[in-house]
């Protein structure tokens, strides 16, 4: 069961990616769909978010809003 | 526990720093400017520093920081970040002043504002962005570029013979009585940001000592430049970059 | 009464920094104008009004140390000499495209490129056609005598901060070396940071809880949008030419010739009128006191009242240029210059006016 959220900014995805190999559960990964800009954005694909908040920090636009239930 | 139970406002752990502007970012998708860029602005959140924090904006690729940081900013001249900072914190002494420039703008046409703003000891953070290239102009040979790295002005690797030596300008900095403290880190791991993070908080904090200049290095990656991925730029950066620029405090004077 | 002192014209411009309330000074020392530098450390200002000054590490630096100090809405200024304010160019665009306000002295010597340590007056161009990149202008005050480079220092800031453009002070080895008596005024505070919050929106003074950061830059990407900071700047530079041009006006009431110059010349032409009115030659000066903006409209005028006119630069010409487009060919006009540092004596100006003006 999730512990964890993450909240996207879709709009503010460049679809870089760094993100995805600092999430320890594979949580995420770049959407087929493109947003506004044209870059394939950050979706969630699974339930597995423990709100470590890596993809967050290491994410250079400041895309991933972290929850953490307490 | 579904989603919509744990989005609350109790229990948020990382959400994008108000020191940001709105602004969406002009850099490169995965480019460690953006990182770099929050880091320095959550540490002048977490520090309360927003409204006596005045920064400085080199020429290159973040020569646009000023709309970024929620704080004021003045842009310099190619190089001279260093001497604008200088006059800012000497004439505002209460305020913490930084600088933001990449090698380029502080190793090659900024040499000598560098160098004598860390021999003074100005009382001032310098950060600076390393990648080893000009991004902006795109991706022509920097002091920093690697031997044998293959750039535009470089097309067949950076050749010592006549193209000279990468310049590492953190060590030689790190050599004068005017420096405090001096750093290299990157921004391309949590736990390099994380680390990252403390340093550049440890740079601001010096300010209030008036310890001298506190630099701050961050190895960052130049994936349009280099012609990579994101992800294969930071893998570049760790693999070629690092063994070159390895990561660690240089010197930190009690 | 005011306190009178002998200075010398560099003195008297550091001094002048001090007592007006500079907060900060940033310079590299060049010959002929290095006693300013010497003064003001001498001085120790910064116990006296809290000025800071700096020696920098080249001119380079010091015009960018000004840039970062106006952009905090200071009172900074940096001094040098030709091959100085030669390297400073880059810097002074940045702070006109900026609109930020700063003082910069130039007390000339001869060149081009190392050229000698002696007076001249070939950086004429320089100073009132640009220097640096793209369209701006430097709002430019010619002291004559010692007194005036202490009271163009309070001038020039005030222009400066006026129309938020450089001031710059043209002088040259003469007038910065040359001895005389000055009358100083009492030290006055500087600006508090209170007041250069409240009265410089434009400044870096810390961002404001409730209105957006202050950005000072010159760089504007979008042309539409850098088109109308030109055309904003250059609104600017129109009203400051219809407001702000000095001159002085020397035995001009019955003339039938003028001498035109500048600064030290203009010292020299004095002389030659005196030496001249004694042989029944009836001839004044129009003494231009900002060289931009220019008395283009009083030579126009004069144009109409006179044989001719003669000016006197030590230089090859350059300021003659201006007074031809002011005078637009409706009476003879010529140069007399010497130059390389060579300073013209008042016989052998009046002699030029003679054979070129008079008897040309």
């Amino acid at each position: 069961m999730a512990k964890g959220a993450i909240v996207i900014d879709i709009e503010r995805c460049k679809g870089c990616g760094v993100c995805i190999p600092a999430c320890p559960n594979k949580v995420i990964a770049l959407a087929k769909k493109v947003n506004k800009k044209g870059y394939n954005y950050l979706e969630v694909q699974n339930d597995n978010c423990i709100g470590c908040a890596n993809c967050a920090i290491v994410c250079p636009d400041g895309v991933i809003t972290v929850y953490r239930a307490k | 526990m579904n989603r919509e139970d744990i989005i609350k406002p109790e229990n948020l752990v990382y959400r994008r720093t108000p020191v940001l502007t709105e602004n969406i970012m002009h850099y490169c998708p995965g480019c460690g400017h953006g990182t770099a860029h929050r880091l320095v602005a959550e540490v002048i959140e977490e520090m309360g520093i927003q409204e006596k924090t005045i920064g400085i904006a080199p020429v290159g690729c973040s020569v646009l920081a000023y709309n970024y940081f929620e704080v004021d900013m003045q842009e310099a001249a190619h190089g001279r970040a260093p001497a604008l900072a200088t006059a800012v914190k000497r004439l505002k002494p209460d305020f913490f002043v930084f600088s933001y420039q990449g090698d380029g703008d502080l190793a090659a046409i900024g040499t000598g504002e560098t160098i004598h703003a860390c021999n003074r000891g100005e009382n001032i953070t310098m950060i600076f962005i390393n990648n080893g290239i000009y991004g902006m102009t795109g991706g022509q040979m920097a002091p920093t570029t690697l031997e044998d790295m293959k750039t535009s002005t470089s097309p067949y690797g950076r050749e010592v013979q006549s193209m000279g030596n990468p310049l590492k300008i953190t060590e030689l900095l790190a050599q004068l009585p005017g420096t405090c403290y001096v750093t290299r880190q990157a921004v391309y791991t949590p736990a390099l940001v994380r680390k990252c993070k403390r340093a550049i908080r440890q740079a601001f904090e010096n300010q209030k000592e008036n310890k001298g200049v506190s630099f701050v290095e961050i190895v960052s990656n130049c994936n349009s430049g280099w012609k990579m991925t994101p992800t294969a730029s930071n893998q570049w950066l760790e693999d070629n970059m690092l063994p070159f620029y390895p990561l660690g405090d240089i010197k930190v004077s009690k | 009464m005011k306190e009178l002192r002998l200075m010398k014209g560099n003195e008297a411009i550091a001094e002048a920094a001090i007592r007006y309330g500079v907060d900060g000074y940033f310079g590299y020392p060049i010959t002929p104008q290095s006693e300013i530098l010497e003064h003001l450390m001498a001085e120790e200002p910064y116990k006296k009004t809290g000025m800071v000054v700096l020696q920098a590490e080249s001119e380079v630096a010091s015009i960018n140390m000004v840039y970062g100090g106006a952009a905090c809405g200071k009172r900074a200024m940096t001094t040098s000499s030709s091959p100085g304010i030669s390297l400073m160019q880059e810097g002074l665009s940045y702070i006109a495209g900026a609109e930020l306000p700063c003082l910069v002295v130039n007390v000339v010597r001869g060149g081009p490129g190392l050229g000698t340590i002696q007076p001249s007056q070939a950086d004429y161009f320089q100073t009132t056609k640009g220097g640096g990149h793209g369209d701006y202008r430097l709002i430019t005050l010619a002291p004559a005598s010692v007194q005036e480079m202490y009271d163009f220092v309070a001038l020039a800031f005030e222009l400066a901060f006026k129309y938020r453009n450089p001031a710059m002070i043209l002088s040259d080895g003469v007038i910065g070396q040359v001895m005389e008596k000055v009358q100083i005024d009492d030290y006055k505070p500087r600006w508090t940071d209170e007041y250069i919050k409240k009265s410089f929106p434009w400044a870096t003074t810390g961002k404001n809880p409730n209105t957006p950061h202050v950005i000072v830059t010159s760089l504007e990407l979008d042309s539409s949008k850098q088109e109308q900071v030109n055309i904003r700047i250059q609104k600017k530079y129109r009203e400051c030419e219809a407001k702000e041009v000095r001159y002085e006006l020397i035995n001009c009431e019955d003339a039938e010739y003028l001498f035109v110059a500048y600064g030290s010349s203009a010292r020299i032409c004095q002389k030659a009128i005196q030496l001249g009115r004694e042989k029944g030659i009836k001839v004044g000066l129009v003494r231009p006191i900002t060289l931009w903006p220019f008395p283009s409209k009083i030579l126009n005028e004069m144009a109409d009242k006179v044989k001719g006119m003669l000016s006197v630069e030590m230089s090859a010409g350059q300021m003659v240029e201006d007074v031809l487009l002011a005078t637009k060919h409706k009476i003879k006009v010529e140069h007399y210059g010497r130059f390389g540092g060579i300073i013209p004596t008042p016989q052998e100006v009046l002699h030029a006016l003679e054979t070129k003006i008079i008897g040309g």
